[in-house]
Order: C-alpha cells, then structure tokens, then sequence
C-alpha cells in the first residue's frame, strides 16, 4: 500500500523529504541572478540606442543581450520550473523537442529573406512602394475638418 | 510469493515502476508547456519571417516610448516594457514560493503568495489594458499603421497586426493563468488537511 501512494506520487516519497530552508535560499538566489541579467540588458540596450544601425558594435551588444536572454531563459526553466531537479530522461523528453527551433528559426528566416530578394527581382513595384514617404500623421481635430472625397488616398501595402 | 514477483518486475518497462519520477499532473502541465512554447514559437517565427519579408519596419523605440501620465512629449523608450517584465518576473518568484509553501505544507503562506501572484498578474494585465489603449488612440489598430519606417517611408499594417496578436495571446495566457490561480486561491481557503493537494 505505501509502495502504491509511493507510486502515485511519482517516486516523492514524503513532503519533508528535502531541505525547505536551502530551497527557498536557492529560490531567492536565482531572483537576484535574473535580476542582475535584466538591468545589465536594459543598461546595454539603451547604452546602444544612440549607435549607428546596422553597425559591428550594435550587433556585437544585440549578440549579448541574446546569450543573456539564453542564460535568462535556462534559470527560469531550469530552478523556478525545477526541470533542473527532474530524471535525466524527463529533462531529454522536454528538452530535445525544443531543440527543433533552431531549425525553425534558421529555415523560415532564410524562406523569409529569400521571399525579399525574389520580390525586389521581380516585382519591383513593391520596392518603390516602399521608398515612398509616409504621409504626415493628422492630428485628430484637423482629420474631422478634411472632407471623405478630398482625403488623399493612402496607399496601403500588403 | 508476491515479493518474489515484485523482485522480477524491477525493471523500467515492467510497471510497478514511475521512470520519469514525476507525478500525473505536473507530467500533463509539462506537455502542457512544450505545447504553449511552440504556440508562441510559431507566433514569433512567423512575425520573424515577415519581418525578414519586408523592405522597411518601424522604430520600436519611437512606437514604445510612454507611459502612464507622461505628457504626450514624453520620450522614454523601453521603460514601461522594462516595468512590465518585472513584473512579470516577480510574480513568476511567487508563484515558485507559493508552490514551495505547498509541499512545506505551510497553509497560511500558500494563501499568501497565491495572492501576490494573482495581483502580479492582474498589475501586468492593466499595463498591457493601458499600452493597448495608448496605441489604439494614436491610430494603431489591426491593419492601421500610423507609424513610419526607421527611414520616414511607408510602413505596412504587418507591424501593428503581429504587435497586436501576439501580446493579445500573450494576454490570454497571463488571464487564464490568474483565472486558474484564483480557483487554487479558493482551494488553498476550503482544504484544510491536504495542502499538498493544492500544488
């Protein structure tokens, strides 16, 4: 019977098994860690804001600020979700599945810019849509005033 | 005679045996999980395929740069995003601590930091009320895009439709998930023998 209610509960055997004091210093622990991650992201994206795009040093902090997010990303699942504390086959069933986005990312973002470029080949009508100015945004007063039939038309693109 | 049974069935694909040490309904919430991450996954994917797509994007730090009463020259970008995922944060550290409290058996604190998340959660919603309502004013909507390129030329409404459906998702899944905390709420206030049943 007690192997049972053993079994039901999935191998924990008894709610005072572990150590609740280290626990909660481990819990408090990781909220200072991904604390310090956040303000160090923040502080590098708004050191960065003022650079120049597409710069080498703009993508060089974005590809820290990603390793962050990473590290970010395995403390939260790995201690406030505890995968870190489960069976090795447990961590492999949840965690070689998500390995599948990378494929994700890498394939749609090629189909994405290569769907780009055929378009800027062959249709470059839409590549001069884009060069167009945005037309200057109306206050809301002034927009009653315009009457429907002298509204310029605003060229929306899909 | 049953123990000698018992002594052959030792194996990992014999029963009589939990291989992944978990119980039923933290198994199904992990499931649950990976679903979730490849809802948001495909989400994300597919605004980052677009955005790869299109010639031009918007400036996301001249589209999020208010806040709760600023004047309408406020330039802040990245601040009240920043807020919000704090928040989010916090509220996932009392979640942790609520379930900690759980198998502490410790009735009082459960009650406590269920509450706290549920208001972290409710605090990130009205942020998320308010940016919706901020942007709906200044004419972003589902296929109205008032905001120009990084350069000044014509954006398209690709930007405020992902903007839109993916944090409103993201809406969905914070609500549902301070509607399921209310209903532990309400458990951890009836059961009086069993906490451990509440986590």
């Amino acid at each position: 019977m007690a192997d049972l209610h053993e079994l039901e509960n999935g191998g924990h055997t008894h709610a005072h098994a572990f150590d609740s004091k280290a626990v909660r210093k481990e819990i408090w622990k990781v909220t200072i860690y991904l604390t310090i991650l956040t303000i160090v992201e923040l502080i590098l994206g708004f050191v960065m804001m003022g650079w120049e795009e597409e710069s080498f040093k703009r993508h060089f902090v974005k590809g820290i600020i990603l390793i962050l997010m990473f590290w970010k990303a395995f403390y939260i699942i790995g201690y406030f979700m505890h995968l870190r504390h489960e069976v090795r086959n447990m961590i492999l069933v949840i965690g070689l599945p998500a390995t599948f986005f990378i494929w994700f990312i890498i394939a749609f973002l090629a189909d994405g810019s290569s769907y780009k470029h055929l378009r800027e080949k062959y249709d470059p009508y839409k590549t001069e849509l884009y060069q167009l100015p945005m037309p200057k945004h109306e206050e809301q007063g002034e927009k009653k005033e315009i009457k429907p039939e002298e509204k310029p038309a605003q060229p929306q693109q899909q | 005679m049953s123990v000698a049974v018992r002594e052959q069935k030792r194996s990992a694909w014999g029963g009589g045996y939990s291989p992944f040490k978990v119980e039923y309904g933290k198994l199904m919430m992990w499931f649950f999980l990976l679903s979730d991450s490849f809802t948001f996954g495909a989400l994300l994917i597919s605004y980052l395929t677009t955005r790869f797509a299109t010639m031009g994007w918007p400036d996301p730090n001249k589209v999020f740069k208010s806040y709760p009463g600023a004047s309408e020259f406020a330039n802040a970008p990245l601040v009240f995003v920043s807020v919000m995922t704090f928040i989010l944060i916090i509220s996932s550290v009392t979640m942790v601590l609520a379930v900690q409290a759980g198998k502490e058996m410790n009735k009082k604190a459960v009650i406590k930091y269920t509450l706290f998340t549920i208001i972290g959660g409710l605090l990130f919603l009205s942020c998320q009320a308010w940016e919706w309502t901020h942007l709906y004013r200044e004419g972003a909507w589902w296929g109205r895009n008032p905001f120009p390129n990084f350069d000044g030329s014509l954006s398209s409404p690709n930007f405020t439709n992902f903007f839109f459906t993916i944090t409103g998702f993201h809406g969905f899944h914070v609500f549902s998930g301070v509607i399921i905390n209310i209903v532990m709420l309400i458990m951890a206030f009836v059961m009086y023998s069993k906490k451990e049943d509440i986590i």
